[in-house]
């Protein structure tokens, strides 16, 4: 059990943000070719910065609340999750923001936006 | 580098990318700081638990507080620590907000999968905005 607590934390982000898909319609998942590619660069630097940081030492991890299943380099699953769930959930919640409010993000098309909010669809 | 030194580097960078590189300007709007306090809470409470936990531990060498102490969790707030994490966690979460969500922005400005947008909402939400369109 104690081996999961990691892993806890993740499912527990996922879960939080989970129901914005549905309830708010963020359509994050649902485009998940612009998804895969957000997180391919955001993953590739912030795995890079992490192995960075354990080599260095200036972080490490309690093998007791980890899975155990480590990649080359030091870096445990949960840590490579990490950088996929975290980016997800600031993605879901930027667009349930958007959603509620309509407010100017900026891949709008020009003139879509009327003093920062959208007014054309299409 | 130190932990500090690269998360500071991390923030100017991501900042960088944002304004001048791939111009999405999220930083300049409101959507981005409603979302960012949103994000900021819950990274408070779960980076809280994994440091507070000490399934992650951190070098004194390396951030502004002292060492994970081996008996025991890190200071709730104090010594270079906010809610059990590094104050350099914050930055380090930032960048890799902003960066996701300025990478997203810039591929949906390029035509990948633009629409359909977000929402309506399924229920009605406190503080919604009226469907402006004809």
């Amino acid at each position: 059990m104690n081996h999961l607590t990691y892993l806890g934390v993740l499912a527990f982000i996922l879960i939080g943000t989970g129901w914005l898909e549905i309830v708010l319609r963020t359509r994050v998942y649902a485009r998940w070719r612009r998804l895969l590619l957000t997180l391919l660069p955001v993953v590739a630097v912030f795995v890079v910065w992490d192995l960075y940081a354990i080599a260095s030492g200036h972080w490490w991890f309690d093998a007791e609340q980890t899975t155990g299943i480590v990649f080359p380099g030091g870096i445990p699953l949960e840590e490579i999750l990490f950088f996929v769930v975290v980016p997800l959930a600031a993605l879901l919640t930027l667009e349930a923001v958007r959603s509620v409010k309509r407010w100017e993000v900026g891949d709008e098309p020009e003139g879509a936006c009327e003093d920062g909010v959208r007014r054309d669809d299409a | 580098m130190s932990y500090t030194q690269l998360a500071v580097l991390g923030v100017v960078v991501v900042i960088l990318i944002d304004l001048f590189v791939l111009r999405t300007r999220l930083l300049r709007r409101k959507a981005f700081w409603v979302s960012y306090a949103i994000v900021v809470f819950f990274q408070l409470v779960t980076n809280g638990v994994l440091t507070g936990l000490r399934v992650v531990r951190y070098d004194g060498e390396a951030i502004v507080g002292s060492t994970t102490p081996v008996d025991g969790p890190p200071p709730f707030l104090g010594d270079g620590r906010i809610a059990f994490a590094p104050l350099e966690d914050l930055l380090f979460g930032f960048a890799l907000v902003v960066l996701a969500q300025a990478v997203w922005v810039w591929l949906g400005r390029r035509g990948v999968q633009r629409t359909p947008y977000s929402g309506p909402p399924r229920v009605r939400m406190p503080g919604q905005a009226d469907d402006p369109r004809p």
